[in-house]
């Protein structure tokens, strides 16, 4: 299966080793990924200034997908939310749509709808399927204890996400984890936000809720947390240090995006899915299962 | 909230509860029966109580344009949209959250880090510059990437953002 790869802004900065472990894993489970030349933000982190502007910055990039004929594979849940929504929007409702493609006219682009916007995750859970996953498991990572952090935009709002999970009950990323071999642990919370979205509006009460999560999974004596959002990750993994500091507690907590994890068990070596760039260094694990 | 005093008819702008009405988040304003199921599911209000989103949904139909479009606690949803899969009423409370921040910017109340973020898009397209990373990035065998701050650039001033970014630039209280 031929899909976009859409990077946004977070993943190719901050989140390389998300990107590279993708990378890895998807041509090893018939994903074929074709890099989305020209574009940009998804219009995410303008939606509270002007919704509109937003929704145009997000219909250009459906454009491009459109273009080539391309679905669109996301790995930042919030450019999903951001495109899904945008997608949605246009589908239904021509007006819009020719008035949002009036902005893209100068740069010879238009979005006629169509486009569909999928999580890595959900490719992985869904087009993929666990049954597939688990016959490429070369090295099944049993005895690991993972707790799932599905994240919001993964989810949320339930009426533009296509894959139609129940948000107040999802099992995709559960059923993910389990394929490999891992499994997944229930914990209070699990389904709660990381605070990502408020870090740089109110600093102190974004940590506090990344330490309800990271309180929660640190009772759950798990080996690992996992992730499929970049901004997730800056605040369970890139923030633990400092809430460690202000809960006067240490959590020790490594955090992997699922791609990663699954690389382990594919039999990918801990390098080749830049488990070296993870700042919560993920050793005893690495060590356990033999990569 | 310490600063609990009778609500006035004159504190009422019923123009600003049409406003919100006309938002694509505002348009189920009014099915609200103020149950609170936002708020007890917001995770923002369970650290911080000056974020209270059945509250703000209230002041939202009284018409308190002041008391909320000056606030900072307009500012403090981290759109996880529990509210809204959680309103037995359909009141799409995130993107009411949404539409108050955008009738905040055009009224020139924008908060400093979206002014920051706006900067960096104009910039790079993207919020940050992507070329400064290209030699980390080949080093793991990910491809080059590039800046076009046109991407954004030219949407910006197309859907007049410029212009609302250029207001008097007030920040909230």
């Amino acid at each position: 299966m031929r899909l976009g790869l859409f990077l946004g802004c977070s993943v190719p900065v901050r989140a390389q080793n998300y990107e590279v472990s993708v990378r890895r894993v998807a041509p090893r489970l018939g994903i074929e990924l074709e890099d989305l030349e020209g574009a940009a933000c998804c219009g995410y982190p303008v939606q509270s200034v002007s919704r509109e502007t937003a929704l145009v910055m997000a219909t250009r990039n459906l454009a491009l997908a459109s273009r080539r004929g391309l679905d669109l594979c996301v790995l930042c849940s919030a450019c999903g939310g951001s495109l899904m929504e945008a997608a949605a929007e246009l589908e239904g409702d021509e007006d819009l749509r020719a008035r949002t493609n009036r902005h893209l006219e100068p740069e010879g682009l238009s979005y006629p709808g169509g486009v569909k916007v999928v999580h890595i995750a959900e490719v992985l859970a869904h087009r993929v399927g666990a049954a597939r996953i688990r016959d490429a498991v070369e090295r099944p990572l049993e005895g690991l204890r993972i707790a799932v952090h599905y994240g919001c935009h993964y989810l949320r709002p339930r009426e533009t996400h296509p894959a139609g999970e129940d948000p107040e009950a999802p099992g995709s990323i559960d059923e993910l984890v389990e394929a490999t071999g891992a499994r997944s642990v229930d914990y209070p919370g699990r389904l709660a936000c990381c605070g990502g979205g408020i870090l740089g509006i109110h600093e102190e009460t974004a940590l506090a809720i990344t330490r309800v999560k990271l309180d929660a999974v640190a009772g759950a004596g798990v080996d690992a947390m996992v992730v499929v959002c970049p901004f997730c990750s800056v605040m369970l993994e890139g923030n633990q240090k400092r809430i460690e500091k202000a809960a006067g507690r240490e959590y020790k907590l490594p955090v992997l995006y699922y791609p990663q994890l699954l690389g382990l068990a594919l039999g990918f070596g801990a390098k080749e899915l830049g488990l070296q760039l993870n700042r919560i260094k993920a050793k005893e694990l690495i060590a356990r299962v033999g990569a | 909230m310490g600063d609990e005093r009778p609500i006035r008819e004159s504190d009422l702008d019923l123009e600003f509860t049409r406003e919100v009405r006309a938002e694509p988040g505002g348009t189920q304003l009014d099915l609200c029966i103020a149950c609170g199921r936002c708020t007890a599911s917001c995770p923002v209000q369970a650290q911080n109580a000056s974020f209270n989103p059945r509250r703000i949904v209230r002041m939202a139909v009284l018409g308190m344009a002041e008391d909320v479009l000056g606030s900072d606690f307009v500012w403090l949803c981290a759109g996880c949209y529990a509210c809204r899969e959680r309103c037995p009423q359909g009141v799409l409370v995130t993107d009411l959250m949404v539409a108050l921040k955008n009738i905040a910017v055009r009224r020139g109340i924008v908060h400093p880090s979206y002014r920051a973020q706006i900067a960096e898009l104009r910039k790079f397209g993207r919020l940050y510059e992507v070329e400064a990373f290209n030699k980390k990035r080949s080093k793991l065998g990910l491809p080059p990437l590039e800046d076009r701050p046109e991407h954004a650039t030219s949407l910006f001033e197309s859907t007049g953002l410029d212009d609302l970014m250029d207001g008097p630039g007030e920040e909230p209280r």
